[in-house]
């Protein structure tokens, strides 16, 4: 697409910028899983997930509604806790880090683990660059005027929306069609620099040609990010992830992880009965 | 359409049946309804402009440079320097105590207290708004006046701001409860510390509804009359800065002038009345102006 290469292959200096450092060694920034289990008050609502995430892929997390897939990767960035009575058992580790240990401050994590949200949410009453300036803003993760102008144009070119918002950067975010919204919202969550960007069902709002650009920006961003995203497109899944992770309901009505896999072993052979079921459309 | 022959639903006739229903008494009904809701404006119109015109008719006569320059001199002339600059003084003052309070309790109502706390407390500012201004008066007299044997304008100022600090708190936590959740959420998520969450995402998407709410308490303030008799008392002089003596402000001026025998004097009192209704007015329009503003926002970088 034109619009991709117009993204990253653009000559101007602050297109240069967008590539990070060299990609870390194999086994560093691996985000992993162990036997996590999210509670609401007494109920489970996913049980005993263990799950190893590799750097700079994009893993789709598929299942029926109510499985629990949008609490798991509302673990991933302790926001799960935000909502009374919720809790978790278990771990997330992320670069060999665990996210729940004693020291660690959940608004620090949720910096390294950015999140977009299934509906568009930018801030009201702020022009798109203050939604995308808000982050390293507040975070003051960058200074001055000048550089943070550049961040924004970064953020904003990465989420491949700069060209349609730069002669408009001082209208409202909410001005903004529902696609180019949850674009400033990508750009807005990138802006911070996290490590790990989690999508949560990030197209359902959306119609099939800003879905397309949206999926098109996920495999651009994950040579830069990792990238868990949930959704209940299983052709989407197939399109933009390298592995799948099948949750369904178990006992109790608690969400379980069915498998995982290698995304185009899960569409075509499964291990499990129930994921070809799934995957072939005879239920869920 | 097919050539085909279909044969006629059951249904046929359904939906004349349905729609042919405009008779003569219904379209009757609908015009007689609609005519008492126009009456039924216009009888609220009615005292509002009779009340504006009269006192604007009633006024107009009496207001000149004195009038606005002098303070009171004896019962043929004179002016309400001191009542202005009063109410200029209280107001303010009040307002500089109310609206940080009010505003911090809101956030605190809307963001911070658990449910069962803000229940508590949500229910003592509504009793709070609903509390007759006399009562808060006869409070900061008991308060401030006694104990320091005078009346003052500071024992005015902390009655005109108890008076104002449940309004704005309670509008602003209307206000930022109508901030989406899934903005809260998409603040928490970028690692924003929960003040800053409030701070910067919620205050600035309310922001114009915050301003209104502190705007609606300082016109409701400007018209308060007993609790200040009780508290800054009203004054002959023009009093600025000195606190801790009475202080005239418009009500209590036009309270004072409309009891005396004298004809400047009540048309003195109508004047004051037309300045604290074009006060108020203002106050309006500015909150107009400022809501109308919200939905496009701020957008400095």
């Amino acid at each position: 697409m034109t619009t991709d290469n117009a993204l990253v292959a653009d000559a101007s200096p602050v297109a240069k910028t967008v590539a990070k450092p060299a990609a870390k060694p194999d086994g560093e920034g691996v985000l992993e899983l162990r036997n996590l289990t999210a509670w609401y008050g007494s109920f489970a609502a996913v049980r005993d997930v263990s799950l190893r995430i590799p750097p700079r892929t994009v893993t789709a997390f598929i299942g029926p509604s109510g499985c629990g897939k949008s609490t798991i990767i509302r673990t991933i960035n302790r926001m799960h806790e935000t909502l009374p009575g919720a809790r978790i058992d278990g771990g997330v580790e992320l670069d060999g880090v665990d996210l729940y240990g004693s020291q660690v401050d959940p608004v620090q994590v949720r910096r390294i683990v950015g999140m977009v949200f299934q509906k568009p949410n930018p801030f009201p009453a702020m022009s798109i660059f203050d939604n995308v300036a808000s982050g390293p803003r507040v975070l003051k993760t960058i200074k001055g005027k000048a550089e943070i102008e550049e961040a924004v144009e970064r953020s904003l070119r990465r989420a491949a929306l700069w060209d349609e918002v730069k002669d408009k950067l001082k209208k409202p975010g909410t001005s903004l069609s529902g696609g180019q919204q949850q674009r400033l919202c990508i750009a807005r969550a990138i802006a911070v620099e996290p490590e790990v960007v989690l999508m949560d069902e990030p197209c359902s709002a959306l119609d099939p040609i800003a879905t397309l650009r949206i999926e098109e920006l996920i495999s651009e961003l994950q040579k830069t990010y990792t990238i868990v995203i949930v959704t209940h497109n299983m052709q989407q899944a197939s399109r933009v992830s390298s592995t799948t992770a099948f949750f369904s309901l178990g006992e109790e009505r608690a969400g379980r992880l069915i498998e995982a896999g290698p995304t185009n072993e899960i569409f075509t052979s499964p291990r499990e009965q129930l994921t070809e079921d799934y995957v072939s459309g005879r239920f869920g | 359409m097919s050539a085909v022959a279909v044969p006629a639903p059951a249904t046929v006739g359904r939906v004349a049946r349905l729609v042919l229903t405009r008779t003569p008494r219904r379209t009757l009904t609908d015009r007689v309804m609609r005519g008492l809701t126009g009456v039924a404006t216009v009888f609220i119109l009615i005292p509002l402009v009779a009340l504006v015109g009269y006192v604007t008719v009633n006024a107009l006569p009496w207001i000149d440079l004195e009038f606005l320059t002098s303070g009171p001199v004896d019962f043929t002339r004179g002016g309400a320097l001191n009542a202005i600059l009063g109410s200029l003084q209280l107001i303010p003052l009040a307002t500089l105590i109310a609206a940080p309070l009010g505003i911090l309790g809101g956030v605190f109502l809307a963001e911070i207290a658990s449910p069962r706390l803000a229940n508590v407390i949500r229910f003592g500012t509504d009793v709070m708004v609903g509390l007759p201004s006399v009562v808060v008066g006869v409070f900061c007299y008991a308060l401030l006046v006694v104990p320091f044997h005078g009346y003052s304008a500071i024992a005015g100022v902390v009655a005109l701001a108890v008076i104002m600090v449940p309004i704005i708190a309670r509008n602003t936590e209307e206000i930022l409860r109508l901030v989406p959740a899934s903005v809260r959420e998409g603040a928490l998520a970028l690692g924003m510390p929960r003040w800053r969450v409030i701070l910067t995402v919620l205050v600035r998407a309310g922001l114009g509804g915050l301003v209104t709410g502190v705007v609606l308490a300082v016109a409701r303030g400007a018209g308060e009359t007993a609790p200040l008799l009780i508290t800054a008392l009203g004054s002959r002089l023009v009093n600025v800065g000195h606190l801790n003596e009475p202080m005239d402000t418009l009500p209590t001026f036009i309270y004072t002038n409309s009891g005396q025998p004298s004809p400047v004097l009540i048309g003195q009192a109508w004047a004051a009345a037309l300045i604290l209704l074009l006060f108020v007015l203002a106050a309006n329009i500015v909150v107009r102006v400022l809501t109308g503003r919200r939905s496009s926002g701020g957008n400095n970088r």
